[in-house]
Protein backbone atom coordinates (compact mmCIF):
# COMPACT_ATOMS: atom_id res chain seq x y z
CA UNK A 1 0.00 0.00 0.00
CA UNK A 2 1.40 3.37 -0.95
CA UNK A 3 1.66 6.25 1.48
CA UNK A 4 -0.98 8.06 -0.54
CA UNK A 5 -3.56 5.30 -0.07
CA UNK A 6 -2.74 5.05 3.62
CA UNK A 7 -3.34 8.77 3.95
CA UNK A 8 -6.72 8.25 2.30
CA UNK A 9 -7.55 5.60 4.89
CA UNK A 10 -6.42 7.88 7.73
CA UNK A 11 -8.65 10.68 6.47
CA UNK A 12 -11.57 8.26 6.24
CA UNK A 13 -10.84 7.16 9.82
CA UNK A 14 -10.97 10.82 10.84
CA UNK A 15 -14.35 11.11 9.16
CA UNK A 16 -15.58 8.03 11.05
CA UNK A 17 -14.44 9.64 14.32
CA UNK A 18 -16.19 12.94 13.51
CA UNK A 19 -19.47 11.23 12.56
CA UNK A 20 -19.38 9.01 15.66
CA UNK A 21 -18.59 11.94 17.95
CA UNK A 22 -21.42 13.99 16.45
CA UNK A 23 -23.86 11.09 16.89
CA UNK A 24 -22.79 10.56 20.49
CA UNK A 25 -23.24 14.26 21.25
CA UNK A 26 -26.65 14.54 19.55
CA UNK A 27 -27.63 11.20 21.07
CA UNK A 28 -26.67 12.45 24.55
CA UNK A 29 -28.97 15.47 24.20
CA UNK A 30 -31.88 13.34 22.95
CA UNK A 31 -31.02 10.69 25.53
CA UNK A 32 -31.27 13.23 28.37
CA UNK A 33 -34.72 14.28 27.15
CA UNK A 34 -35.88 10.67 26.76
CA UNK A 35 -34.49 9.77 30.19
CA UNK A 36 -36.30 12.73 31.75
CA UNK A 37 -39.51 11.62 30.05
CA UNK A 38 -39.03 8.04 31.26
CA UNK A 39 -38.50 9.15 34.85
CA UNK A 40 -41.45 11.54 34.68
CA UNK A 41 -44.53 10.85 36.83
CA UNK A 42 -46.79 11.64 33.83
CA UNK A 43 -47.76 8.49 31.92
CA UNK A 44 -48.24 10.37 28.61
CA UNK A 45 -44.53 11.24 28.74
CA UNK A 46 -43.38 7.89 30.06
CA UNK A 47 -45.12 5.73 27.48
CA UNK A 48 -43.73 7.29 24.29
CA UNK A 49 -40.26 7.36 25.86
CA UNK A 50 -40.45 3.65 26.70
CA UNK A 51 -41.67 2.88 23.18
CA UNK A 52 -38.79 4.92 21.72
CA UNK A 53 -36.20 3.09 23.80
CA UNK A 54 -37.69 -0.32 23.12
CA UNK A 55 -37.91 0.28 19.35
CA UNK A 56 -34.44 1.69 18.81
CA UNK A 57 -32.86 -0.97 21.01
CA UNK A 58 -34.91 -3.77 19.51
CA UNK A 59 -34.35 -3.17 15.79
CA UNK A 60 -30.98 -3.77 14.10
CA UNK A 61 -29.17 -0.52 13.33
CA UNK A 62 -28.87 -1.59 9.69
CA UNK A 63 -32.66 -1.83 9.39
CA UNK A 64 -33.08 1.53 11.15
CA UNK A 65 -30.63 3.12 8.72
CA UNK A 66 -32.33 1.62 5.66
CA UNK A 67 -35.71 2.68 7.01
CA UNK A 68 -34.67 6.29 7.64
CA UNK A 69 -32.78 6.45 4.36
CA UNK A 70 -35.88 5.35 2.43
CA UNK A 71 -38.52 6.95 4.62
CA UNK A 72 -37.23 10.51 4.33
CA UNK A 73 -37.62 10.74 0.52
CA UNK A 74 -40.99 8.96 0.78
CA UNK A 75 -42.34 11.75 2.98
CA UNK A 76 -40.85 14.36 0.67
CA UNK A 77 -37.54 15.12 2.41
CA UNK A 78 -34.56 14.71 0.13
CA UNK A 79 -31.44 14.83 2.25
CA UNK A 80 -27.88 13.68 1.60
CA UNK A 81 -27.08 10.20 2.88
CA UNK A 82 -24.80 11.58 5.62
CA UNK A 83 -27.83 13.30 7.19
CA UNK A 84 -29.87 10.09 7.15
CA UNK A 85 -26.89 8.26 8.63
CA UNK A 86 -26.46 10.84 11.40
CA UNK A 87 -30.16 10.71 12.26
CA UNK A 88 -30.06 6.91 12.43
CA UNK A 89 -26.91 6.71 14.55
CA UNK A 90 -28.05 9.51 16.87
CA UNK A 91 -31.50 8.04 17.52
CA UNK A 92 -30.06 4.59 18.14
CA UNK A 93 -27.43 5.77 20.59
CA UNK A 94 -29.99 8.10 22.23
CA UNK A 95 -32.07 5.08 23.21
CA UNK A 96 -29.06 3.35 24.80
CA UNK A 97 -27.81 6.52 26.48
CA UNK A 98 -31.26 7.23 27.91
CA UNK A 99 -31.17 3.82 29.60
CA UNK A 100 -27.62 4.39 30.87
CA UNK A 101 -28.62 7.75 32.32
CA UNK A 102 -31.70 6.24 33.94
CA UNK A 103 -29.46 3.65 35.57
CA UNK A 104 -27.20 6.46 36.80
CA UNK A 105 -30.08 8.45 38.29
CA UNK A 106 -31.50 5.40 39.98
CA UNK A 107 -28.14 4.54 41.56
CA UNK A 108 -27.80 7.89 43.35
CA UNK A 109 -27.80 6.86 47.02
CA UNK A 110 -31.11 7.74 48.68
CA UNK A 111 -29.33 8.85 51.82
CA UNK A 112 -27.66 11.73 49.96
CA UNK A 113 -31.03 13.00 48.75
CA UNK A 114 -32.53 12.70 52.23
CA UNK A 115 -29.57 14.59 53.65
CA UNK A 116 -30.00 17.32 51.02
CA UNK A 117 -33.68 17.49 51.91
CA UNK A 118 -32.87 17.82 55.61
CA UNK A 119 -30.32 20.52 54.86
CA UNK A 120 -33.13 22.52 53.29
CA UNK A 121 -32.11 22.34 49.63
CA UNK A 122 -34.95 23.08 47.21
CA UNK A 123 -35.95 20.34 44.76
CA UNK A 124 -34.11 22.19 41.97
CA UNK A 125 -30.99 22.56 44.12
CA UNK A 126 -31.18 18.87 45.00
CA UNK A 127 -31.31 18.06 41.32
CA UNK A 128 -28.60 20.42 40.09
CA UNK A 129 -26.16 20.00 42.98
CA UNK A 130 -26.66 16.39 44.07
CA UNK A 131 -28.61 14.16 41.71
CA UNK A 132 -27.39 15.32 38.30
CA UNK A 133 -23.64 15.55 39.08
CA UNK A 134 -23.59 12.15 40.79
CA UNK A 135 -25.73 10.47 38.13
CA UNK A 136 -23.58 11.86 35.32
CA UNK A 137 -20.41 10.69 37.06
CA UNK A 138 -21.88 7.22 37.46
CA UNK A 139 -22.75 7.22 33.73
CA UNK A 140 -19.23 7.99 32.46
CA UNK A 141 -18.08 4.36 32.07
CA UNK A 142 -21.28 3.49 30.18
CA UNK A 143 -20.82 6.55 27.98
CA UNK A 144 -17.28 5.49 27.04
CA UNK A 145 -18.58 2.02 26.28
CA UNK A 146 -21.34 3.48 24.14
CA UNK A 147 -18.83 5.62 22.24
CA UNK A 148 -16.87 2.48 21.35
CA UNK A 149 -20.05 0.68 20.29
CA UNK A 150 -21.04 3.59 18.05
CA UNK A 151 -17.56 3.81 16.51
CA UNK A 152 -17.92 0.16 15.49
CA UNK A 153 -21.58 0.49 14.49
CA UNK A 154 -20.77 3.50 12.30
CA UNK A 155 -19.26 1.01 9.83
CA UNK A 156 -22.87 0.22 8.84
CA UNK A 157 -23.49 3.68 7.42
CA UNK A 158 -21.26 2.60 4.53
CA UNK A 159 -24.35 0.73 3.33
CA UNK A 160 -26.33 3.93 2.77
CA UNK A 161 -23.42 5.38 0.82
CA UNK A 162 -21.45 7.45 3.33
CA UNK A 163 -17.76 7.31 2.39
CA UNK A 164 -16.31 6.63 5.85
CA UNK A 165 -13.60 4.20 6.87
CA UNK A 166 -15.38 0.96 5.95
CA UNK A 167 -16.63 2.28 2.62
CA UNK A 168 -13.17 3.63 1.75
CA UNK A 169 -11.63 0.24 2.54
CA UNK A 170 -14.30 -1.39 0.39
CA UNK A 171 -13.60 0.93 -2.54
CA UNK A 172 -9.85 0.47 -2.30
CA UNK A 173 -10.19 -3.32 -1.86
CA UNK A 174 -12.29 -3.48 -5.02
CA UNK A 175 -10.08 -1.26 -7.15
CA UNK A 176 -6.73 -2.76 -6.09
CA UNK A 177 -8.05 -6.30 -5.70
CA UNK A 178 -6.37 -6.53 -2.28
CA UNK A 179 -9.22 -7.06 0.22
CA UNK A 180 -7.02 -8.69 2.87
CA UNK A 181 -4.73 -5.70 3.06
CA UNK A 182 -7.33 -2.95 3.10
CA UNK A 183 -9.81 -4.61 5.46
CA UNK A 184 -6.95 -5.45 7.83
CA UNK A 185 -5.76 -1.86 7.80
CA UNK A 186 -9.32 -0.64 8.38
CA UNK A 187 -9.69 -3.11 11.27
CA UNK A 188 -6.38 -1.92 12.72
CA UNK A 189 -7.52 1.69 12.53
CA UNK A 190 -10.82 0.91 14.29
CA UNK A 191 -8.88 -0.97 16.95
CA UNK A 192 -6.46 1.93 17.46
CA UNK A 193 -9.31 4.46 17.74
CA UNK A 194 -11.17 2.28 20.23
CA UNK A 195 -8.06 1.78 22.36
CA UNK A 196 -7.54 5.55 22.43
CA UNK A 197 -11.16 6.11 23.46
CA UNK A 198 -10.93 3.43 26.15
CA UNK A 199 -7.68 4.92 27.47
CA UNK A 200 -9.22 8.40 27.50
CA UNK A 201 -12.20 6.96 29.33
CA UNK A 202 -10.14 5.42 32.12
CA UNK A 203 -8.18 8.66 32.54
CA UNK A 204 -11.45 10.58 32.88
CA UNK A 205 -12.80 8.07 35.36
CA UNK A 206 -9.65 8.31 37.45
CA UNK A 207 -9.79 12.12 37.38
CA UNK A 208 -13.43 12.05 38.45
CA UNK A 209 -12.67 9.64 41.27
CA UNK A 210 -9.88 11.88 42.55
CA UNK A 211 -12.23 14.84 42.62
CA UNK A 212 -14.90 12.89 44.46
CA UNK A 213 -16.21 14.55 47.57
CA UNK A 214 -17.55 11.69 49.62
CA UNK B 1 -46.94 7.72 1.15
CA UNK B 2 -49.29 4.85 0.59
CA UNK B 3 -49.15 1.72 2.64
CA UNK B 4 -49.81 -1.37 0.52
CA UNK B 5 -50.37 -4.50 2.60
CA UNK B 6 -51.14 -6.82 -0.31
CA UNK B 7 -47.48 -6.71 -1.35
CA UNK B 8 -46.57 -8.34 1.92
CA UNK B 9 -49.25 -11.05 1.69
CA UNK B 10 -48.21 -12.08 -1.83
CA UNK B 11 -44.62 -12.47 -0.74
CA UNK B 12 -45.29 -14.45 2.42
CA UNK B 13 -43.40 -17.61 1.35
CA UNK B 14 -40.26 -15.61 0.55
CA UNK B 15 -40.53 -13.76 3.86
CA UNK B 16 -40.88 -17.02 5.76
CA UNK B 17 -37.82 -18.51 4.08
CA UNK B 18 -35.80 -15.40 4.98
CA UNK B 19 -37.01 -15.66 8.57
CA UNK B 20 -36.03 -19.32 8.72
CA UNK B 21 -32.50 -18.47 7.62
CA UNK B 22 -32.29 -15.65 10.19
CA UNK B 23 -33.51 -17.90 13.00
CA UNK B 24 -31.30 -20.80 11.92
CA UNK B 25 -28.14 -18.71 11.75
CA UNK B 26 -29.01 -16.96 15.00
CA UNK B 27 -29.56 -20.16 16.98
CA UNK B 28 -26.56 -21.93 15.44
CA UNK B 29 -24.23 -18.97 15.98
CA UNK B 30 -25.43 -18.54 19.58
CA UNK B 31 -24.88 -22.22 20.39
CA UNK B 32 -21.51 -22.36 18.63
CA UNK B 33 -20.49 -19.04 20.16
CA UNK B 34 -21.32 -20.25 23.67
CA UNK B 35 -19.43 -23.52 23.15
CA UNK B 36 -16.36 -21.90 21.61
CA UNK B 37 -16.50 -19.00 24.07
CA UNK B 38 -16.56 -21.43 26.97
CA UNK B 39 -13.53 -23.29 25.63
CA UNK B 40 -11.65 -20.01 25.17
CA UNK B 41 -12.55 -18.82 28.67
CA UNK B 42 -11.52 -22.18 30.16
CA UNK B 43 -8.20 -22.16 28.28
CA UNK B 44 -7.54 -18.63 29.47
CA UNK B 45 -8.39 -19.62 33.03
CA UNK B 46 -6.63 -23.00 33.24
CA UNK B 47 -4.29 -23.10 30.22
CA UNK B 48 -0.61 -22.13 30.00
CA UNK B 49 0.16 -18.42 30.16
CA UNK B 50 1.39 -17.83 26.57
CA UNK B 51 -1.78 -19.47 25.22
CA UNK B 52 -3.93 -17.32 27.50
CA UNK B 53 -2.18 -14.17 26.35
CA UNK B 54 -2.55 -14.96 22.66
CA UNK B 55 -6.23 -15.81 23.13
CA UNK B 56 -6.67 -12.54 24.96
CA UNK B 57 -5.17 -10.71 21.98
CA UNK B 58 -7.54 -12.45 19.56
CA UNK B 59 -10.54 -11.65 21.77
CA UNK B 60 -9.48 -7.99 22.05
CA UNK B 61 -9.15 -7.68 18.28
CA UNK B 62 -12.55 -9.30 17.68
CA UNK B 63 -14.20 -7.04 20.27
CA UNK B 64 -12.46 -3.89 19.07
CA UNK B 65 -13.32 -4.09 15.36
CA UNK B 66 -16.70 -3.79 13.63
CA UNK B 67 -18.43 -7.07 12.77
CA UNK B 68 -18.85 -5.80 9.20
CA UNK B 69 -15.06 -5.53 8.75
CA UNK B 70 -14.61 -9.05 10.16
CA UNK B 71 -17.17 -10.50 7.79
CA UNK B 72 -15.64 -8.64 4.81
CA UNK B 73 -12.21 -10.01 5.74
CA UNK B 74 -13.56 -13.53 5.93
CA UNK B 75 -15.77 -13.41 2.85
CA UNK B 76 -13.70 -11.27 0.46
CA UNK B 77 -10.24 -11.81 1.93
CA UNK B 78 -10.69 -15.50 2.77
CA UNK B 79 -10.28 -16.78 -0.82
CA UNK B 80 -6.78 -15.20 -0.92
CA UNK B 81 -5.65 -17.48 1.92
CA UNK B 82 -7.52 -20.56 0.71
CA UNK B 83 -10.80 -20.11 2.62
CA UNK B 84 -13.49 -19.88 -0.05
CA UNK B 85 -16.88 -20.00 1.60
CA UNK B 86 -20.41 -19.42 0.33
CA UNK B 87 -22.33 -16.60 2.00
CA UNK B 88 -24.26 -18.80 4.46
CA UNK B 89 -21.28 -20.75 5.88
CA UNK B 90 -19.16 -17.59 5.86
CA UNK B 91 -21.88 -15.74 7.75
CA UNK B 92 -22.35 -18.55 10.23
CA UNK B 93 -18.61 -18.93 10.85
CA UNK B 94 -18.08 -15.17 11.13
CA UNK B 95 -20.98 -14.63 13.51
CA UNK B 96 -20.02 -17.64 15.67
CA UNK B 97 -16.42 -16.47 16.07
CA UNK B 98 -17.61 -12.93 16.81
CA UNK B 99 -20.08 -14.29 19.37
CA UNK B 100 -17.42 -16.54 20.91
CA UNK B 101 -15.21 -13.53 21.67
CA UNK B 102 -17.99 -11.82 23.63
CA UNK B 103 -19.21 -15.01 25.33
CA UNK B 104 -15.65 -15.86 26.40
CA UNK B 105 -15.44 -12.52 28.22
CA UNK B 106 -18.78 -13.19 29.92
CA UNK B 107 -17.61 -16.65 31.06
CA UNK B 108 -14.23 -15.31 32.17
CA UNK B 109 -15.96 -12.84 34.45
CA UNK B 110 -18.25 -15.67 35.57
CA UNK B 111 -15.32 -17.92 36.53
CA UNK B 112 -13.77 -15.06 38.44
CA UNK B 113 -17.02 -14.37 40.30
CA UNK B 114 -17.41 -17.88 41.73
CA UNK B 115 -16.31 -17.52 45.38
CA UNK B 116 -12.81 -18.94 45.91
CA UNK B 117 -13.95 -20.59 49.10
CA UNK B 118 -16.27 -22.90 47.17
CA UNK B 119 -13.40 -24.06 44.96
CA UNK B 120 -11.09 -24.48 47.94
CA UNK B 121 -13.74 -26.46 49.80
CA UNK B 122 -14.11 -28.72 46.77
CA UNK B 123 -10.33 -29.22 46.64
CA UNK B 124 -10.30 -30.07 50.35
CA UNK B 125 -12.90 -32.79 50.00
CA UNK B 126 -10.73 -34.24 47.22
CA UNK B 127 -12.59 -33.37 44.04
CA UNK B 128 -10.46 -33.52 40.90
CA UNK B 129 -9.96 -30.46 38.68
CA UNK B 130 -12.49 -31.85 36.17
CA UNK B 131 -15.03 -32.53 38.92
CA UNK B 132 -14.58 -29.01 40.29
CA UNK B 133 -15.29 -27.57 36.85
CA UNK B 134 -18.30 -29.80 36.26
CA UNK B 135 -19.86 -29.75 39.73
CA UNK B 136 -18.89 -26.37 41.16
CA UNK B 137 -17.72 -23.84 38.57
CA UNK B 138 -20.21 -24.51 35.77
CA UNK B 139 -23.40 -24.70 37.88
CA UNK B 140 -22.53 -21.65 39.97
CA UNK B 141 -21.32 -19.69 36.96
CA UNK B 142 -24.40 -20.45 34.90
CA UNK B 143 -26.65 -18.44 37.18
CA UNK B 144 -24.19 -15.56 37.27
CA UNK B 145 -23.76 -15.27 33.51
CA UNK B 146 -27.34 -15.98 32.41
CA UNK B 147 -28.49 -12.34 32.15
CA UNK B 148 -25.44 -11.34 30.07
CA UNK B 149 -25.85 -14.40 27.84
CA UNK B 150 -29.46 -13.45 27.12
CA UNK B 151 -28.30 -9.92 26.39
CA UNK B 152 -25.67 -11.26 24.00
CA UNK B 153 -28.22 -13.47 22.26
CA UNK B 154 -30.34 -10.35 21.68
CA UNK B 155 -27.32 -8.53 20.23
CA UNK B 156 -26.71 -11.51 17.94
CA UNK B 157 -30.27 -11.48 16.49
CA UNK B 158 -29.60 -7.91 15.48
CA UNK B 159 -26.14 -8.71 14.08
CA UNK B 160 -27.63 -11.33 11.73
CA UNK B 161 -29.06 -8.39 9.74
CA UNK B 162 -25.50 -7.37 8.83
CA UNK B 163 -25.10 -10.68 6.97
CA UNK B 164 -27.48 -9.36 4.29
CA UNK B 165 -24.52 -7.25 3.09
CA UNK B 166 -22.63 -10.38 1.97
CA UNK B 167 -25.83 -11.71 0.34
CA UNK B 168 -26.88 -14.26 2.97
CA UNK B 169 -30.58 -14.82 2.11
CA UNK B 170 -31.86 -13.92 5.60
CA UNK B 171 -34.81 -11.73 6.54
CA UNK B 172 -33.20 -8.33 5.89
CA UNK B 173 -31.85 -9.35 2.47
CA UNK B 174 -35.07 -11.07 1.36
CA UNK B 175 -37.46 -8.42 2.60
CA UNK B 176 -35.52 -5.41 1.35
CA UNK B 177 -35.04 -7.10 -2.05
CA UNK B 178 -38.80 -7.58 -2.10
CA UNK B 179 -39.23 -3.91 -1.35
CA UNK B 180 -37.13 -2.85 -4.30
CA UNK B 181 -38.83 -5.28 -6.73
CA UNK B 182 -42.31 -4.12 -5.72
CA UNK B 183 -41.24 -0.54 -5.14
CA UNK B 184 -42.59 -0.83 -1.60
CA UNK B 185 -39.41 -0.11 0.33
CA UNK B 186 -40.92 1.68 3.29
CA UNK B 187 -43.66 -0.95 3.84
CA UNK B 188 -41.23 -3.85 3.74
CA UNK B 189 -38.68 -2.14 5.97
CA UNK B 190 -41.39 -1.37 8.53
CA UNK B 191 -42.41 -5.02 8.47
CA UNK B 192 -38.78 -6.01 8.92
CA UNK B 193 -38.34 -3.64 11.87
CA UNK B 194 -41.47 -5.04 13.53
CA UNK B 195 -40.24 -8.61 13.04
CA UNK B 196 -36.88 -7.91 14.69
CA UNK B 197 -38.52 -5.89 17.43
CA UNK B 198 -40.82 -8.81 18.20
CA UNK B 199 -37.93 -11.29 18.17
CA UNK B 200 -35.84 -9.14 20.51
CA UNK B 201 -38.72 -8.54 22.92
CA UNK B 202 -39.61 -12.24 22.93
CA UNK B 203 -35.99 -13.21 23.56
CA UNK B 204 -35.74 -10.72 26.42
CA UNK B 205 -38.96 -11.98 28.02
CA UNK B 206 -37.93 -15.61 27.63
CA UNK B 207 -34.62 -14.74 29.26
CA UNK B 208 -36.29 -13.12 32.27
CA UNK B 209 -38.65 -16.08 32.62
CA UNK B 210 -35.71 -18.48 32.53
CA UNK B 211 -33.88 -16.44 35.17
CA UNK B 212 -36.91 -16.56 37.46
CA UNK B 213 -37.28 -20.31 36.98
CA UNK B 214 -33.63 -20.99 37.63
CA UNK B 215 -33.34 -18.52 40.50
CA UNK B 216 -33.87 -21.31 43.04
CA UNK B 217 -30.42 -22.58 42.05
CA UNK B 218 -28.84 -19.30 42.96
CA UNK B 219 -26.29 -19.72 45.69
CA UNK B 220 -25.57 -16.09 46.46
Amino acid sequence: MTAQLFELMLKAAGYTVVISAASIAIGLVIGILVCAAKLSPRPWLRWPASLFVSFFRGVPLLVQLLLIYNLLPAIGLTVPSIVAALIGLSLCTAAYQAENLRGGFQSVPRGLLEAADMAGLSPWQQFSRIRAPIALRLTVPALVNEAILILKASSLISVVGVIELTRTAQNLAASTYEPLLFYSVAGGLYLAINWLVAAGGSLTERALRRGRLA
Amino acid sequence: MSFDGSVILAALPAILSGLTVTLGIWVAATVLGIALGFVVAALRHFGPRPLGLSLRLVVEVLRGTPFLIQIFLLYFGGPFVGISLDPVPAGLLGLSVYAAAYFSEIFRAGFAAVPRGHVEAAQCVGLSQAQIVRRILIPEMTMLVLPQCVNMAVILVKETAVLSIIAVPEATAVISALGSQQYAFVESLFLLAIIYWGLVEACGRAGSALETRLSKFRFA
